[in-house]
C-alpha cells in the first residue's frame, strides 16, 4: 500500500509544478511578461495531451531498459533452463506459474522478465538505427540541398533508386548480404532508412538556404564548411528531431520483424520480435500468453513513439503538419 | 496524357537499371566465389568453370554486369541452387499467390478504412470518431506478424472458423489456369475450390490489410474534414442538398487526392507485410519464397525475387501518380 501512497504524492508535486508555471493552459499566459522559447516549447508540448502520453510510455520503456535487473522478477535465461515450467500460463490462472505474472515460454523463461529485458534490445535497435540514418541522411540531404546542381541530381537519384525496395526488403537482403545478427540488423535498417533522413533534410536546407543570414554569411565570405556546419545545421535540427522520433517507430518495427523472421536477434537474446517468433508454434496448443505479450510491448513502443514524433512535429515543425 | 505516361516510363529506365546494380552487387558482396555462390556449396570444379566461363567471371566487372544484364532483359535470371529449377518458373509459380493476397488485403483496406473515415469525419468528436481514431493509431503502430498471429489463435484454432495456413486445403481438385486460385475456380466452375481458396484468404487478407486500413482512415478523415470546411460544401447544403448526398458525391471526390497517394504509397508496406503475412501464414508467395531464399543463402533466387519487388514497386507509383491527374485535373501532367 505504501508505494501507492508515493505514487499519489509524486503526481500531486508534479501537477503543482505544472500549475505553478501555468503549464496547463494557454489562455493564462500574461501577454505583458516574456517567455523564453524553450519554455514556451515545453508548456505547448505538455498541452498536446497524446505527445504527453507517449512520452509517458516511451520513459516507462526506457526506465524498465536501465532498471532492468531490478524490475524483471526473474532471470531472462535461466541456465540451466526450467524446462518442467514450460508453458505455464500466468496470473489469470489458478494454476499459473509462481513469481511469473505473466505466464512461462516454451523452455520454461519467465516471459515478463524477457519482455523487461527486451526493452534494452529494443530501443537500444532503435537508437542506433536511428542514428546510423540520420548520419548517413543528414550528409546526403546536406550535400544535396546545399551544393545543388550535379552534386543533387547524383545523390538524389541514388536516393530514388533506395526507394524503389520496399523497406523491410531491402533490410532482408542487406542482412542476407552481411550476415545475420542484432548488430547486423541495426546496420541494415539504418542503411535503409538513409534515403527518407536524406529526402527530409535536403527540403529543409532548400529552404533555409534561401535565407537571408546565409546570404550575408556568404557576402562577408565565410566558407562553405562555416556556413553548413554553424548555420544551415542548427536551423534544420526540427525536422531531423521529428523524423528521427517517427523512424524510431519504424526501426522497431523492422527490426522485430527481421527477429520474426529469425535474421535479427538471435535466439536466446530477448528480443520482442524474435520472442514472438519461438513462441507462435505453440498457440495451437493453448499457449497464447508467450506470443500475446511481447507484441503488446512492441505497440506500447511504437505507438508511444509516433504519438511523441507527432506531437513533436506540432510544436517544432508547425509547417510539416498535414 | 500520353506524352505525361511516356515520359514517366523513360524516367524509369535510370531507377530499373540502378536497381539492377543494386541486386548484382549482391551476388559480388556475398561472402565467397560468385560461381560458388550461384552454384552452392557441393559444386564440382568442371561446374564451376563452366559458370565462370558462361558469366565471363574472369572479365572485368563491367563486361561481367553486362552479360548478366542481358540475361536478365531476355529472362535469364539463372537457376535456383536448391531445386535447380529456373528462377523464372518458380517466380512465376509463386506471383499469382502474392498478387491475391495483396489485392484482397487493399480491397479490405480501402473498404473498411475509406468507409471509417468518412463517418468519422462527418461525425467529428462523435464517439464514432473517437472509436474509429483510436482504433486507428493502434493500427498504425501494430506489427503485422504480431496481427496475424492473434487472428489465427481467435479464428483459427479458438474459433475455428477459418484455416490457420496455407493456400487450399490439399484434398480439394484444383485445375491451375492463371494461377489466380479465386480468378481459377472460378473459371472451371470449382465451387469447392472456390470455398476453401477464398476462406484462406481471409485471414492472411485482412492480417495485411490493417495497417493500411488504418492509415487510409486516418489520411481520409483528415482530408474529408479539410473539405467539408470549405464554401463550395456550404454553398450546397445552404441550397438544401442533402447531408448523404454533400458527403458522397461532393465532399469524397475532393477528398480522395491524398488518399490515392496514402493507397500507393502503402502498396510498399503492403510488400514488405507480405513477406511477413506469407511466413506467417504459410503462404505460398513470393515473400515467403524470399525468405526461404534468404535462409537457404540461394543467391540467384534472392536477386530474382528481389528485382520483381522493385519492379512491381516501381510500377506501383508509378499508376498512383498517373491516377493523380486523373482524379484532380488540376494537377498538371508535368
Amino acid at each position: 500500500m505504501n508505494r501507492w501512497i508515493w505514487v499519489k504524492k509524486t503526481f500531486k508535486k508534479i501537477h503543482i509544478y505544472l500549475k505553478k508555471f501555468s503549464l496547463y493552459r494557454i489562455k493564462h499566459v500574461d501577454s505583458g511578461s516574456r517567455e523564453t522559447k524553450t519554455h514556451e516549447l515545453v508548456r505547448r508540448f505538455l498541452y498536446n495531451k497524446s505527445a504527453v502520453f507517449g512520452l509517458a510510455l516511451i520513459l516507462i520503456l526506457v526506465f524498465m531498459a536501465i532498471f532492468a535487473d531490478f524490475i524483471a522478477p526473474n532471470e531472462p535465461n535461466p541456465s540451466p533452463p526450467e524446462l518442467e515450467n514450460s508453458l505455464q500460463p500466468g496470473f489469470w490462472d489458478e494454476n499459473g506459474a509462481e513469481g511469473k505474472p505473466l505466464g512461462t515460454d516454451m523452455l520454461g523463461r519467465c516471459v515478463l522478465s524477457r519482455i523487461v529485458y527486451g526493452a534494452r534490445i529494443s530501443l537500444s535497435v532503435g537508437f542506433v538505427a536511428v542514428g546510423i540514418a540520420t548520419a548517413l541522411g543528414v550528409t546526403i540531404g546536406v550535400l544535396a540541398g546545399y551544393f545543388g546542381r550535379w552534386v543533387d541530381s547524383i545523390l538524389m537519384r541514388g536516393v530514388d533508386i533506395i526507394f524503389s525496395f520496399p523497406a523491410l526488403l531491402l533490410a532482408i537482403v542487406i542482412v542476407a548480404t552481411i550476415g545475420q545478427g542484432l548488430d547486423k540488423a541495426m546496420i541494415a535498417i539504418g542503411i535503409v532508412y538513409s534515403p527518407q533522413m536524406a529526402r527530409i533534410m535536403r527540403g529543409s536546407v532548400l529552404y533555409i538556404k534561401e535565407m537571408e543570414y546565409i546570404e550575408a554569411q556568404k557576402a562577408i565570405g565565410s566558407s562553405n564548411t562555416r556556413i553548413i556546419f554553424r548555420h544551415v545545421l542548427p536551423n534544420s535540427l526540427s525536422p531531423v528531431i521529428v523524423y528521427g522520433t517517427l523512424l524510431m517507430a519504424s526501426a522497431i518495427l523492422d527490426a522485430a520483424a527481421l527477429g520474426f523472421l529469425g535474421l535479427g536477434a538471435q535466439p536466446p537474446t530477448p528480443e520482442w520480435g524474435a520472442m514472438l517468433s519461438e513462441s507462435r508454434f505453440y498457440i495451437v496448443s493453448g499457449a497464447w500468453w508467450a506470443a500475446t505479450f511481447p507484441g503488446i510491448a512492441i505497440i506500447f513502443a511504437v505507438l508511444g513513439l509516433n504519438l511523441l514524433g507527432d506531437g513533436l512535429r506540432d510544436i517544432l515543425d508547425p509547417r510539416l503538419k498535414t | 496524357m500520353i506524352l505525361y505516361i511516356t515520359k514517366r516510363l523513360l524516367q524509369l529506365i535510370p531507377v530499373i537499371l540502378g536497381v539492377t546494380i543494386i541486386a548484382f552487387s549482391l551476388i559480388q558482396i556475398a561472402p565467397g566465389d560468385p560461381a560458388r555462390t550461384m552454384l552452392g556449396q557441393h559444386a564440382t570444379q568442371k561446374e564451376i568453370n563452366e559458370i565462370r566461363d558462361r558469366y565471363g567471371l574472369d572479365e572485368p566487372i563491367i563486361v561481367q554486369y553486362g552479360i548478366w544484364l542481358s540475361g536478365v532483359i531476355r529472362g535469364d535470371l539463372g537457376r535456383s541452387i536448391i531445386t535447380n529449377d529456373l528462377v523464372v518458373n518458380e517466380i512465376s509459380s509463386r506471383f499469382p499467390n502474392t498478387i491475391e493476397l495483396t489485392i484482397a488485403a487493399m480491397i479490405f483496406a480501402i473498404l473498411i478504412g475509406g468507409v471509417a473515415g468518412i463517418i468519422s469525419a462527418s461525425k467529428q468528436y462523435s464517439i464514432t470518431d473517437y472509436t474509429v481514431m483510436g482504433v486507428a493509431l493502434f493500427g498504425i503502430s501494430m506489427p503485422v506478424f504480431w496481427l496475424g498471429i492473434i487472428l489465427m489463435m481467435v479464428f483459427g484454432v479458438i474459433l475455428g472458423w477459418l484455416p490457420i495456413g496455407g493456400r487450399i486445403d490439399l484434398f480439394i481438385p484444383y485445375q491451375r489456369i492463371t494461377g489466380f486460385m479465386v480468378l481459377d475456380s472460378i473459371i472451371t466452375f470449382n465451387l469447392p475450390a472456390l470455398v476453401s481458396s477464398i476462406k484462406h484468404l481471409i485471414l492472411p487478407a485482412v492480417a495485411l490489410g490493417t495497417i493500411p486500413m488504418a492509415m487510409i482512415a486516418r489520411v481520409t478523415r483528415s482530408s474529408m474534414l479539410e473539405v467539408l470546411r470549405q464554401d463550395f460544401i456550404r454553398t450546397e447544403r445552404a441550397k438544401g442538398l442533402s447531408e448523404r448526398a454533400v458527403i458522397y458525391k461532393h465532399a469524397v471526390r475532393n477528398a480522395m487526392v491524398p488518399v490515392v497517394t496514402v493507397i500507393g504509397l502503402n502498396f510498399g508496406l503492403l510488400l514488405a507485410g507480405a513477406i511477413l503475412t506469407e511466413t506467417v501464414f504459410s503462404w505460398p508467395g513470393l515473400g515467403r519464397l524470399v525468405v526461404e531464399a534468404v535462409y537457404e543463402r540461394d543467391y540467384p533466387l534472392v536477386v530474382g525475387c528481389i528485382l520483381i519487388f522493385a519492379i512491381i514497386f516501381v510500377i506501383v507509383n508509378l499508376i498512383t501518380d498517373i491516377l493523380y491527374t486523373y482524379i484532380d485535373p488540376r494537377i498538371k501532367y508535368e
